[in-house]
C-alpha cells in the first residue's frame, strides 16, 4: 500500500536513533540485514558460552577454535566439510517440507539408515551388471523410495485418523534402526570380514569429484535439491498450501485443500529426501555400513533449520557452519582431550541463544515486555530497531 | 461490602491509553461505573471495547492512565488482581473449558486449599443457578452443552467470582430471547444489590432496556455519553439515533432506520412498515436440492437427518432454529466439509455428492463458516494471502504454479476498500483484525467472484450496527442479482427480514417450513420449540 | 513344529518368568518416573521433548552424589536435582518466555547428551567407576508367592516408591486443586487465566516437577540399574517416555501399565539368554514398538493430547 505522499521528506527521526546507520537502507535491506543479525548473534553467543565453558573445563578456547577453523577451513580442509554439507542439506531440505506443514516428522534416523542400507545392499550388484550413471540413479531412487516407504504408515494414519505423527515417527524410527541392522548382519552383511557390516562400494563405482577437488558431485545434487525446493516451498501453490495447513489445518479442510493427499504428500517428499541424502552420503563418502552404525544428522540439523526460519536458502550457511564446526571439531576436541560430544553443547547453546533472540524479537512486535523499559531499549538499541514501512 | 455513601464509583477509569501494531485501541479513555447501575458500553466493531474491558479485567496492561475502585487508585496486574477486587467478567470469546465439567470449570481459582471441595462448590452453584434461574447438570462435560446454555454458565461463574463489579461483554449473542430476558431480570436483581454493571453489546434495544448510562466508543475514544435523565426524558427513537450518530458519525445517521429493525419483533409489527422480502418464484431453476440428507454431527452435536430442501435462484432460504441444532453440520454437508451419510445434493441440478470443498467452489458454491478465527482465517498470514485463499494455484494470481505477488496486492488493495476492511496494510497478520473486520474479510473473500449460490452461517454475529446492515444488503443484492442463499441464523430478526421462506432445524431436522408473512414469527417460534401443530407448518 | 513346541515349553520353565517379570519391572521403573514425569507436564501443556537430556543430568548428578556420598539417597536426591536443574532451562524459556517447547526440549536433549559427556570425561577420564549393588527389600508373605512373589516383591526400595507415587500423581490429577488447574492449563489456559490463577506458574511447576522425575529415573539408571554412568547411557528410552505418556493419554494407571509392557519388552534378550533361545537382539528390541505400531494401525486411535500442548501460553495475544 505505497501512498505517495507530496513532501518526500525523510521519516522523523527520533533524537537517540539519530545517526544510526541502519536507518539509512531501504525497508527490506533493513530486514534483511536485521534477519541476518538475528541469526548470527546466536551463534556468536554459543561461541563465547563455548569459550568459557572450555576455560572452566582448563581448556583454552583460543586453541579449540583456531583448531577448529584450521582442520575444518584450511588447506583444502574445507573440502571435506563441503563433503560433510552434502547430506546435511538434503537432511535440512526433507525436514523443512514437513516442519513448514506443522508436521513432526522425527523418524528421520530410520528414514536415513534404511536408505543407506538399502544403497550398499544393491549398490555393488548394480555396479557390477550395469553403467555406473544408471545404477547411481536408480540407487539414488531405491534409497528415496526406502526413506519414503518408511514414512507410509505414520503419514496415513495422521491423514486418516489424526494420530499424533511424533508418536508413529518415533516408533516407526527405532523399529527401522533394528531393520537396517537386521539387513545388515544378514542378507547384506559381507561374509568376508568378522565385524557385521556390509559389502563395500568399489572405489571406482563412487560419486566422481567436482574436478579440480576433493568434493563429490553429490554436494552440487543436494544445492541443486535444496534451491529447486526453495522455489516450490516460497513461490508455487504447494508451498501455500502447506503453510496455511501448517498454520491452521481447520482453515485447509475449509478453505478445499485436500488435506489428507498434502500431509501423505509432504511426508513421502520428506522421507525420499532423507533417503536421498544417505544415498549421496554413502555413494560419496561411505561406501558401507557397519552394524549399530547412526550419523543421526537429523538430531543435528533441526537447530539449524530452525536457526534459518524453516528457510531453505538461509539453512545453506548455517549447514555450512555446522559442517565446518563439525569437520574441524572433530579433530580440535581430540586435541584438547574431549570427547566430541563437546560440538553437541556448542549446538545446543546455539539452539538456546537461538530462542532467546527470537524472544525479544517477538516480545517487541506483540508491543509488550517482561523486561523493564529500561534494559528491553538497551538491548534493542544495536539489533531490533526496525521501523514499520509504511 | 459495605455500602458506603461516597459518591465516588465503584470502578473509575482515567485516561486509558493502549496500542496494538498499527493500531491505538484506547486512546485517553475515560469511563465509570457507579453501585448499582448498569453502564452500557457501545461502539463499532474494533472500537476498543473489549480492550478496554481487559484492561479492566487484568488481561491487558495499559499504555498509561490509571483505574480507581471506590476513589482509590489500584494496580490491575492480572486477572488475579481484578477478582480479588471483585471484578467478575464475562469474555467476549468463551473461557469455559470444554472438557471438565460444568463444576470443574466453576471450581477453578475458587479457593486456594489444597483439595477439590465438590460438595461446597456444588451447593453455591445451586443458589447461583437458581438465581439465574439456569438448570444444568454440574457433572455435565461443559462441551457437551449447547452453546446457549454455556453462555449461561459463563454468566453464574462471573456472578460467583464479582460481587462488586460484573462486566458483560457481548454476553448475549448466544441467548435465546428467552435467556436474554432472564439475564434482564438478573441484572435488575443484581443492580438493587449495588452491584455496578458494565455491559457491552451491539444490539441497541439491549442496551435501552437495561442501561442507565450509554458511553460510545468510536476508534478507541470516548466519543459520549447518554446520562441517565437522557434516557429517561427522550423518546426510544431519538435516543437511537443519537447512539448511531455517536458510533458513526454524522454520515450514518440514516442507519438509524436500521437500527429499528433491531428492536424486539413486536415493536417492529406495530410499525406495520416492515417489507416481507419475496418468496421464491415457483418456476425459477432450483440451484441447490438436498434430498434425504443425512450427516454426521461433531461429538454431542446433532448432525443433519433426514433434510430435504430447496434452493432457487434469486430466493433466499432462511434457516432457523436455536443454536447448536446441527447447523454447522447442514452448511458443511452443503459446503463439501462433511460427507454426506446417505441422501443426494444436487447444485445446479447435478449431483454433487462426491465433490469436495473446492470442486464445489468452482460450480460457484460460497460458504461463509460462522468459525471466523477457526477455520475462517489463518492468522498468522497476511490479510492479502487471507483475502485469497480459496484462489490458491489459480490463475490469475497463480501462473504455472507461481504466485504473482503483485496481481495479489492489487486485489486485495481493491477488496480492502471495496469491503471497507480496517486494517494498517494488507500485509498485516489477520489475526490482528477486530472481530467485524475480520468478518468482513471473509464475506469480500467469498463474494468477490461470481457466487451462484452463498450458504451464510450465523454472518452478522456479534458485528456491528452498520457492518450487519451492510452484510444484510449484501445477501439482499446477491439475491435480486439472481443467485441463491442460504441464510442459517439464529436471529429471528434477520431471518424474517430477509428471507422469504424459513425452515426450522431442530435436532438435526426440519420441523418445518414457514412462508414469510404477517405471523411467520410466531408460528416459527411454535416449530423451535416443537409445536409442530402450529398453524402453516408445512411438515 | 516340534522344535517350536520345544522352544516354547523352554520359555515358560519358571526360572524364565521369574527373570522376565523381575527384569520388566526393573527395566520399567526408569521409563514409569520419566513418563510420569512427562503425563503432568503434558497434562499442563508442556510437550517435554527434551526428557532424554533431563535423564542423562539425572544419571550423572545421581551418579556423582552416590558416588560421592556412599549412598544411593544422595544419589537419587542429587539425580533428581539435577532433573530439576535442566527443567529450570525449559521453565525459563518455553514456560516463562514463551519459547517454541519443540525447540528447546531438543536443545536440552542435546546439552544434556554433550555436556554429561564432557563432564564424565573430564572427570573420570575414560574410566567408568562402579557402585556397590544395592540390597533389596522384600515384602514378607507376598514375596513368596509362586513365580510371581520373588519377581515382584523382592525389589529395591524406589520400585515400592514408583509404585505409591503412580497413586498420589492420579490422586493429584483427579482430587487437588493443583490438579484441575493442571489439567485446565493443558486444555485452555487463557480460561484459568481468567479464573485469576497464574497459568505461568501452574506449567512451571508441573514443568519442574517433570524433571525431577526424569532426573529421579536416570538415577535410577546409573545408580541401581546398571551401577556406572557412562555417556548416552538412556538410549532412548526418554523418547519412550514421551510415547508411554502419550499413548497412556497421561493417566498414570495406564503409564504403569505401559511402562511395564516396554519395561518386559527390555528385558526379554536378558530373560532369553537364560532359556539358550538365540534370538536376533534386534528382533527383540524391535518388537515393543512394533506391538504399538500395530495397536496404533488397527484401533487407529489417536492419543488424546491436551488442546493446547506445545502451544505457549501469552496473555492477551492475538
Ligand atoms: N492482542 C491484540 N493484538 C493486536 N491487535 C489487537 C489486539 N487486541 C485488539 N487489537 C486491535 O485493537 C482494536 C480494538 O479491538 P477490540 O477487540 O477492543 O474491539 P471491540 O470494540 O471489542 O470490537 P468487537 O465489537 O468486534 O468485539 C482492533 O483494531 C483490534 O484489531
Ligand atoms: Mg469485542
Amino acid at each position: 500500500m505505497a501512498v505517495a505522499t507530496e513532501t518526500p521528506a525523510a521519516p522523523p527521526v527520533a533524537p537517540e536513533e539519530a545517526g544510526e546507520p541502519a536507518r539509512a537502507l531501504p525497508g527490506w535491506t533493513r530486514t534483511l540485514a536485521v534477519t541476518t543479525l538475528r541469526s548470527l548473534v546466536p551463534v556468536v553467543l554459543a561461541l563465547l558460552a563455548g569459550a568459557v565453558l572450555l576455560l572452566i573445563l582448563g581448556r583454552s578456547p583460543v586453541r579449540f577454535y583456531s583448531d577448529v577453523f584450521r582442520y575444518g577451513i584450511q588447506m583444502n580442509n574445507w573440502q571435506n566439510s563441503a563433503v560433510l554439507m552434502a547430506p546435511l542439506l538434503l537432511m535440512a531440505a526433507a525436514l523443512v517440507v514437513v516442519f513448514r506443514a506443522n508436521i513432526w516428522n522425527l523418524g528421520y534416523d530410520a528414514q536415513y539408515l534404511l536408505g543407506a542400507v538399502f544403497v550398499v545392499g544393491y549398490g555393488p550388484w548394480m555396479f557390477a551388471h550395469w553403467p555406473t550413471p544408471v545404477a547411481d540413479v536408480v540407487l539414488f531412487l531405491i534409497a528415496g523410495t526406502a526413506g519414503a516407504i518408511w514414512t507410509i504408515v505414520p503419514a496415513l494414519l495422521r491423514a486418516y485418523f489424526g494420530t499424533n505423527e511424533i508418536i508413529t515417527t518415533l516408533m516407526m524410527s527405532f523399529i527401522g534402526i533394528d531393520v537396517a541392522n537386521i539387513l545388515v548382519k544378514g542378507p547384506f552383511q559381507d561374509p568376508t570380514v568378522t565385524i557385521p557390516q556390509t559389502k563395500t562400494i568399489p572405489y571406482a563405482d563412487m560419486l566422481p569429484n567436482i574436478p579440480g577437488t576433493r568434493i563429490h558431485v553429490g554436494f552440487l545434487v543436494a544445492i541443486g535439491v535444496v534451491l529447486v525446493l526453495h522455489y516450490l516451498l516460497t513461490r508455487t501453490s504447494f508451498g501455500l498450501r502447506l503453510k496455511v495447513f501448517g498454520e491452521n489445518p481447520k482453515a485447509a479442510r475449509h478453505v478445499g485443500i485436500d488435506v489428507r493427499r498434502l500431509i501423505v504428500t509432504s511426508f513421502l517428499w520428506s522421507g525420499f529426501l532423507i533417503g536421498l541424502s544417505a544415498a549421496v552420503d554413502i555413494l560419496g563418502l561411505w561406501s558401507y555400513v557397519r552394524a549399530n552404525w547412526n550419523p543421526s544428522y537429523g538430531n543435528t540439523v533441526i537447530p539449524f533449520v530452525f536457526l534459518a526460519r524453516l528457510n531453505l536458502l538461509a539453512v545453506i550457511p548455517f549447514v555450512a557452519f555446522y559442517a565446518v564446526l563439525s569437520t574441524g571439531g572433530d579433530l580440535a576436541t581430540q586435541a584438547v582431550s574431549l570427547p566430541t560430544d563437546f560440538l553437541l553443547v556448542i549446538v545446543a547453546l546455539i539452539l538456546l541463544f537461538m530462542a532467546v533472540i527470537e524472544f525479544l524479537g517477538r516480545r517487541r512486535a506483540l508491543g509488550q515486555s517482561y523486561l523493564t523499559k529500561g534494559l528491553k531499549d538497551a538491548l534493542r538499541q544495536p539489533l531490533f530497531r526496525r521501523r514499520k514501512s509504511t | 461490602m459495605t455500602v458506603t455513601e461516597s459518591d465516588a464509583p465503584a470502578v473509575e477509569l482515567v485516561g486509558i491509553s493502549k496500542s496494538f501494531p498499527g493500531v491505538l485501541a484506547n486512546d485517553d479513555v475515560h469511563f465509570s461505573v457507579r453501585r448499582g447501575e448498569v453502564h452500557c458500553l457501545l461502539g463499532e466493531n474494533g472500537a476498543g471495547k473489549s480492550t478496554l474491558i481487559s484492561i479492566l479485567s487484568g488481561m491487558q496492561r495499559p499504555d498509561s492512565g490509571s483505574i480507581l475502585v471506590d476513589g482509590a487508585p489500584v494496580r490491575i496486574r492480572s486477572p488475579r488482581d481484578a477478582l480479588s477486587i471483585g471484578i467478575g467478567t464475562v469474555y467476549q470469546h468463551s473461557t469455559l473449558i470444554p472438557a471438565l465439567t460444568v463444576l470443574e470449570n466453576l471450581m477453578l481459582g475458587e479457593s486456594r486449599r489444597l483439595l477439590l471441595d465438590k460438595g461446597r462448590a456444588r451447593r453455591r452453584m445451586g443458589e447461583i443457578a437458581s438465581m439465574l434461574g439456569v438448570e444444568v447438570d454440574p457433572d455435565s462435560r461443559t462441551g457437551d452443552l449447547a452453546l446457549g446454555r454455556q453462555q449461561q454458565v459463563e454468566i453464574a461463574s462471573a456472578l460467583w467470582k464479582g460481587s462488586r463489579v460484573l462486566v458483560l461483554d457481548e454476553p448475549t449473542s448466544m441467548l435465546t430471547p428467552q435467556g436474554v430476558e432472564e439475564l434482564e431480570k438478573v441484572l435488575v436483581h443484581l443492580k438493587e444489590q449495588g452491584t455496578a454493571i458494565i455491559f457491552i453489546t451491539h444490539k441497541l434495544h439491549e442496551a435501552l432496556a437495561v442501561s442507565d448510562r450509554i458511553t460510545v466508543l468510536r476508534r478507541g475514544r470516548t466519543v459520549g455519553t447518554i446520562s441517565e435523565e437522557e434516557i429517561r426524558s427522550s423518546d426510544d427513537s431519538q435516543i437511537r439515533a443519537r447512539i448511531v450518530t455517536l458510533m458513526f458519525g454524522d454520515e450514518a445517521a440514516d442507519l438509524s432506520d436500521a437500527a429499528e429493525l433491531q428492536t424486539s419483533i413486536e415493536e417492529v409489527e406495530a410499525l406495520g412498515a416492515r417489507h416481507v422480502p419475496p418468496a421464491a418464484a415457483d418456476d425459477a431453476e432450483p440451484v441447490l436440492e438436498l434430498r434425504s440428507v443425512t450427516a454426521p454431527g461433531d461429538g454431542l452435536e446433532p448432525g443433519v437427518v433426514d433434510v430435504s430442501l430447496t434452493v432457487r435462484a434469486g430466493q433466499v432460504l432462511g434457516v432457523a432454529g436455536i443454536d447448536g441444532n446441527g447447523q454447522r453440520a447442514l452448511a458443511e454437508v452443503i459446503a463439501g466439509q462433511r460427507r454426506a451419510r446417505s441422501g443426494t445434493i444436487e447444485l445446479f441440478g447435478a449431483s454433487v455428492n462426491r465433490l469436495g470443498v473446492s470442486a464445489r467452489q468452482k460450480l460457484g458454491l460460497r460458504y461463509v463458516t460462522d468459525d471466523r478465527l477457526g477455520e475462517g482465517i489463518v492468522r498468522n498470514l497476511s490479510v492479502s494471502l487471507n483475502l485469497l485463499l480459496k484462489r490458491i494455484g489459480e490463475p490469475p494470481f497463480w501462473r504455472g504454479g507461481r504466485i504473482d505477488g503483485r496481481r495479489v496486492g492489487s486485489t486485495a488493495t481493491a477488496l480492502v476498500g471495496e469491503y471497507d476492511i480496517r486494517t494498517p496494510t494488507i500485509a498485516t497478520r489477520a489475526g490482528t483484525l477486530s472481530g467485524g473486520n475480520i468478518q468482513k474479510l471473509l464475506l469480500a473473500r467469498e463474494l468477490s467472484l461470481d457466487p451462484k449460490l452463498v450458504v451464510f452461517n450465523k454472518p452478522t454475529y456479534g458485528l456491528d450496527l452498520r457492518t450487519t446492515e451492510n452484510v444484510r444488503e449484501i445477501v439482499r443484492r446477491l439475491a435480486s442479482a439472481g443467485a441463491g442463499a442460504v441464510l442459517i441464523s439464529t436471529d429471528l430478526d434477520e431471518l424474517l427480514e430477509l428471507a422469504g421462506e424459513i425452515a426450522v432445524l431442530s435436532m438435526g431436522r426440519i420441523v418445518g417450513t414457514v412462508e414469510n408473512g404477517p405471523d411467520a414469527a410466531e408460528r416459527i417460534g411454535a416449530l423451535m420449540i416443537g409445536d409442530t401443530g402450529a398453524p402453516g407448518a408445512v411438515a | 513344529m516340534t522344535g517350536v513346541l520345544a522352544a516354547a515349553s523352554g520359555l515358560f520353565t519358571q526360572s524364565f518368568v521369574t527373570a522376565l517379570i523381575a527384569g520388566g519391572v526393573l527395566a520399567s521403573v526408569p521409563l514409569m518416573f520419566t513418563a510420569l514425569g512427562e503425563a503432568i507436564s503434558e497434562r499442563s501443556g508442556v510437550l517435554n521433548i527434551g526428557l532424554e537430556g533431563m535423564m542423562l543430568v539425572g544419571a550423572y548428578t545421581g551418579f556423582l552424589g552416590a558416588y560421592e556420598a556412599h549412598s544411593m539417597w544422595v544419589g537419587f536426591l542429587t539425580g533428581a536435582v539435577g532433573g530439576v536443574a535442566a527443567a529450570v532451562l525449559m521453565v525459563v524459556l518455553s514456560v516463562r518466555m514463551g519459547l517454541d517447547q519443540i525447540v528447546i526440549g531438543i536443545a536440552i536433549t542435546l546439552a544434556g547428551e554433550g555436556i554429561t559427556s564432557v563432564l564424565q570425561q573430564a572427570q573420570f577420564g575414560g574410566a567408568y567407576p562402579r557402585l556397590p549393588a544395592y540390597p533389596q527389600v522384600a515384602i514378607p508373605g507376598l514375596e513368596s508367592i509362586p513365580v510371581l512373589g520373588k519377581s515382584l516383591f523382592d525389589q529395591p526400595l524406589v520400585v515400592y516408591f514408583g509404585v505409591v507415587l503412580v497413586g498420589a500423581v492420579a490422586f493429584m490429577f483427579g482430587r487437588t486443586r493443583f490438579g484441575l488447574e493442571l489439567r485446565a492449563a493443558g486444555e485452555k489456559p487463557e480460561a484459568l487465566d481468567a479464573a485469576g490463577v497464574s497459568v505461568l506458574n501452574t506449567r512451571s511447576y508441573a514443568t519442574l516437577a517433570t524433571g525431577a522425575l526424569a532426573g529421579l529415573g536416570g538415577a535410577y539408571l546409573s545408580v541401581i540399574a546398571t551401577g556406572t554412568f557412562t555417556p548416552f547411557m538412556t538410549q532412548g528410552q526418554g523418547y519412550m517416555a514421551i510415547v508411554i505418556a502419550m499413548l497412556a493419554r497421561g493417566r498414570p494407571a495406564w503409564v504403569a501399565v505401559a511402562s511395564f509392557v516396554f519395561g518386559i519388552s527390555l528385558s526379554i534378550s536378558t530373560a532369553l539368554q537364560l532359556t539358550g533361545i538365540n534370538i536376533s537382539t534386534d528382533v527383540i528390541n524391535m518388537l515393543p514398538f512394533a506391538a504399538i505400531m500395530l495397536a496404533l494401525v488397527v484401533f487407529a486411535r489417536s492419543a488424546y493430547l491436551p488442546p493446547a500442548l506445545a502451544v505457549p501460553y501469552v496473555r492477551g495475544a492475538r
